[in-house]
């Protein structure tokens, strides 16, 4: 039984996670704060990937990351290998297939957040970084813990994005939801039962608690 | 010293009436009051002085120190301004115990200075001993105090309060005026307090400004605005007087008395200095200065017949509506086992009417 694509799977949807965060909370800032020219368009554009077909993501994806574009040939540069067709494509997948929805809920979940409190830190002197990390984020870190667990189940389940730029290498860039496909495909029935089971018991986990995350005790519009 | 010419407009929304506000006032050291009705701009006067709001056009100082210049085109952040700000829900951040709370306040002082300066405050404002507590973990007073220490530990040139005591009951607003009271003789503070509560200008006001509609419709001490409202709108606002239309039928400068019809009937009034015969007046008087007895005989001088419509006990004793829209209270419980719908004279003594 070869357990490979549910550990690339894994570390894949963990470190697209760890760098939608990064990108996703600064982008759901922005667009929870003041309200400025175009917010909406971002924020549009931002939810495109969830409702275009996955195929679409990828083949934008393969347009901008392909060996024969500027950006793909600057991270040939940078890391002297090509991104398509790798297991770190297989992470771009997710990034682009999650993030959406982490960004999302991220800025649900800063609205959330009494504007009094960050006001009030304003008053007090502390800079808007400052206030960012230690008011905004801690307040709703129930919500964004939340969004972050259903932005990684959702880079563990991504399979057109991924089949698109990171393609069905076995050993390198075969995750679970390819290998799924490819199991069934080869008529190899029992591993992709195994591999079905699995990945549905991860991700019941994870919405479990997901769903526990969601009530926010901190930063709802009561204060207390 | 705070000097602050703001004005702001906002257009007409698809789900909002347009407003303009538009004040101009200089408010020296002590308590400051802005008074006034919902919606008349209050809070929108503090967020311009704390910054969250940028005015449209004029110039805000405090202490000398320009905060907003539009001419000049300066507009520093909130961070910049050093103004204390005490908001309603006390905005305590609910993750950090009161401790944290008064250091993350004090994070631009020195940190050899910070520990002293913390725990001082929290001497002062008696929550040392829950200091180690969350917000939510300690009681509406402790809570309130900790929001005043918060944002007095920077030191600010000014401390703004918007609405402290809304929603409190009476001890804590006993409780509320105590600390406010010390922050005044212990802190140097200018403080600018928003309310619309009248009994909390008279206890705590050195200055107040009446606001409504986005404009300063009379300022004065407390003592000074309502002994002397300066229109019927400011006296309506308080809500402290029987506002009585009145006509001046004869002036008497020698006797210092005027004769006043009111609706049908005339009484004998105070001599009133500048006005006119023939004027048409309000008379502005407080129901606790006048009286009322059951019909009977002739009306006297001072008096006026009304039909009573409804007796409320009130804390301080009784309180008769009439027909005529006037008021009286009176400190017996039950005067004469009063029945509505019975006619009865008003007294209207001459040194309780005003003209406004």
């Amino acid at each position: 039984m070869d357990w490979f694509p549910l550990w690339l799977s894994l570390r894949v949807a963990l470190i697209s996670t760890g760098i939608a965060l990064v990108l996703g909370l600064g982008i759901a800032h922005i667009l929870a704060g003041r309200d400025f020219r175009g917010r909406e368009l971002l924020d549009a554009a931002i939810t495109l990937p969830l409702v275009l077909p996955p195929t679409v993501l990828g083949y934008y994806l393969l347009v901008v990351f392909g060996r024969n574009t500027a950006v793909g040939r600057f991270y040939e540069w940078i890391t002297g290998s090509p991104l398509v067709f790798t297991a770190e494509a297989a992470v771009v997948a997710a990034l682009f297939h999650s993030a959406p929805l982490l960004i999302k809920s991220a800025r649900a979940a800063f609205e959330s957040v009494d504007r009094s409190y960050e006001r009030a830190a304003r008053t007090l002197g502390a800079s808007e970084w400052r206030i960012f990390w230690n008011v905004t984020v801690p307040l709703a870190r129930r919500p964004i813990a939340a969004a972050a667990a259903l932005a990684f189940a959702r880079s563990l389940g991504d399979f057109g994005v991924t089949i698109m730029i990171a393609g069905n290498i076995p050993g390198r860039t075969q995750t679970v939801a390819v290998a799924i496909y490819d199991a069934v495909e080869s008529g190899n029935g029992a591993l992709a039962r195994i591999l079905v089971i699995v990945i549905s018991g991860i991700a019941l986990a994870i919405l479990a608690l997901a769903n526990r995350l969601s009530p926010n005790p901190f930063g709802t519009r009561r204060p207390v | 010293m705070i000097e602050a010419r703001i004005s702001k407009s906002f257009r007409v929304g698809r789900e909002s009436a347009g407003f303009n506000l538009d004040i101009d006032f200089r408010a020296k050291g002590g308590v400051t009051v802005l008074f006034g009705p919902s919606g008349a701009g209050k809070t929108l006067t503090l967020d311009c002085i704390a910054g969250f709001e940028r005015p449209g056009a004029g110039r805000i100082l405090v202490e000398d120190r320009i905060l907003f210049d539009a001419d000049a085109r300066v507009h520093l952040t909130p961070q910049q301004r050093q103004c204390g700000y005490v908001f309603q829900n006390y905005a305590l951040f609910p993750h950090m115990t009161l401790r944290r709370n008064l250091e993350f306040a004090a994070d631009r002082v020195p940190r050899l200075e910070r520990h002293r300066r913390v725990n001082e405050m929290l001497d002062r404002f008696r929550i040392a001993d829950v200091a180690g507590r969350k917000p939510y973990e300690v009681s509406g007073g402790q809570k309130q105090r900790c929001s005043i220490a918060r944002a007095l530990i920077g030191a600010p040139s000014v401390l703004l309060l918007d609405e402290p005591a809304r929603g409190l009951d009476a001890p804590l607003r006993a409780d509320l005026y105590g600390v406010l009271r010390q922050v005044r003789s212990e802190f140097k503070t200018p403080i600018v307090l928003v309310t619309h509560d009248l009994a909390e200008c008279l206890e705590l006001g050195d200055e107040m400004l009446i606001l409504r509609d986005g404009r300063i419709v009379q300022s004065g001490t407390p003592r000074e605005v309502v002994d002397q409202p300066a229109n019927v709108e400011v006296a309506r606002l308080m809500g402290l007087y029987n506002l009585i239309p009145a006509e001046i039928m004869a002036l008497d400068p020698a006797r210092k008395s005027s004769r006043l019809r009111i609706g049908e009937s005339e009484i004998q009034g105070p001599y009133f200095p500048g006005h006119l015969l023939g004027d048409r007046v309000h008379l502005c008087a407080m129901p606790s200065r006048l009286s009322a007895v059951p019909r009977l005989g002739r009306p006297g001088p001072h008096q006026i017949a009304a039909r009573l419509l409804r007796i409320t006990p009130t804390a301080n004793g009784t309180r008769l509506e009439f027909d005529n829209d006037i008021a009286v209270e009176c400190a017996a419980p039950d005067p004469q086992s009063a029945k509505p719908n019975e006619e009865w004279f008003i007294e209207l003594p001459p040194s309780a009417l005003k003209v406004v």
